[in-house]
C-alpha cells in the first residue's frame, strides 16, 4: 500500500467517524430536547453535517469510480430534499395549529390567517 | 436542437448510473433516453411550463462554499447546546424579510435557512418568511440578513 493510499484511507475514516459522531449527537438531541420544534433542529444537524461528512468519507473510500459519481448525485438530492422535508414537517405543524413554546420575554410571530383556496385558479396572482 | 442536447445529457447520465457497458444495455439506454424525450416533447405541446435558472454560475459556487462554512459554524453551536447538561435553549418564532425577486432565489434562501441547524423556515408569506430558531440571540437576525444579501447577490436578471 502506497503512502497516498494510506493517507486517503485515514482521511476517509476520519470523515466517516466524525460523521457518525455527529449522527449520535443528533440522535441524542432528538431524545433530550423537550418538544417537536426543538427536536426538528436536532434532526437538521443530521440532515446537514452528518450527511456531508459521511458522503465525503464514502467518496474517499470508493475512489475515482462510478460509485463516487452516484454518491455525489445522491448527496446533491439529499441536500435539496432534506431541508424541504424539514420545512414540510414544520409547516404542517404550524398549519394544524401547533405553536412553539416561546422563551421567556418573547412573543412569537403569528402567521397570517389561512385563506380558503380560490375556486377560480385563473384569478390567482 | 434543444432536444438533441437533452438526449445526449440523458445518455451521459444513463452511462454514469449504469456501469454495465454491453451493446445491448447501451442500446436500451439510448432507446429509453430517446423515448423519454419524445414523450416529454409531446407533453410540452400541451403544457408549455418552463423553468429557467437565473443564477450567476461562479457566484453560485462561491455561495455554496460560504453556505458550507455557515453550516459548519451552526452545527458547532447546536451540538454544544445538545451536549450542555442544562440545555440552554431560547426558542423564538420570528419573521425574516426576503429581498429575492425570483422564485428560485426565494427557494434557495428558505432552504439555506433550514439547512443551517438552529433555524428552520416554517412558513412563507408575501415579503417575509416565518423562521423558528432554537437559540435566539440578537445576532441571529444579522446572520440571516447577511444570508439574504448573499442569496440576492447570486440572482441574475431574468431573461425576457
Amino acid at each position: 500500500m502506497s503512502l497516498i493510499a494510506i493517507i486517503v484511507d485515514v482521511l476517509s475514516w476520519v470523515f466517516i467517524l466524525s460523521g457518525s459522531f455527529i449522527l449520535v449527537i443528533g440522535a441524542l438531541g432528538t431524545m433530550r430536547l423537550p418538544n417537536f420544534w426543538t427536536r426538528l433542529h436536532a434532526a437538521s444537524v443530521i440532515d446537514s453535517a452528518a450527511i456531508i461528512l459521511l458522503f465525503i468519507g464514502m467518496c474517499l473510500q470508493a475512489g475515482l469510480t462510478l460509485v463516487t459519481v452516484k454518491l455525489i448525485i445522491i448527496g446533491v438530492f439529499l441536500f435539496i430534499t432534506g431541508p424541504t422535508a424539514t420545512h414540510a414537517a414544520a409547516n404542517a405543524a404550524l398549519v394544524s395549529g401547533a405553536r412553539p413554546k416561546e422563551a421567556e420575554g418573547f412573543t412569537g410571530a403569528e402567521p397570517e390567517p389561512l385563506t380558503k383556496p380560490d375556486p377560480d385558479p385563473d384569478s390567482q396572482e | 436542437m434543444r432536444s438533441i442536447i437533452t438526449v445526449f445529457i440523458f445518455i451521459g447520465l444513463w452511462l454514469l448510473l449504469s456501469g454495465v457497458y454491453k451493446p445491448l444495455t447501451i442500446g436500451l439506454g439510448v432507446l429509453s433516453a430517446v423515448i423519454v424525450i419524445f414523450v416529454t416533447k409531446r407533453m410540452d405541446s400541451i403544457d408549455g411550463d418552463r423553468l429557467t435558472i437565473d443564477l450567476k454560475p461562479v457566484a453560485f459556487l462561491k455561495y455554496i462554499i460560504w453556505l458550507l462554512v455557515e453550516i459548519a459554524k451552526a452545527n458547532w453551536t447546536v451540538a454544544k447546546v445538545i451536549l450542555t447538561p442544562s440545555l440552554p435553549i431560547r426558542q423564538h418564532l420570528f419573521t425574516v424579510p426576503y429581498s429575492q425577486k425570483t422564485d428560485l432565489g426565494q427557494v434557495i434562501f428558505a432552504n439555506s435557512i433550514t439547512l443551517t441547524p438552529g433555524t428552520v423556515s416554517v412558513e412563507t408569506e408575501p415579503g417575509h418568511f416565518l423562521v423558528h430558531a432554537l437559540v435566539y440571540t440578537p445576532d441571529t437576525m444579522e446572520e440571516l440578513g447577511e444570508m439574504d444579501r448573499q442569496v440576492s447577490a447570486i440572482e441574475q436578471e431574468p431573461k425576457p
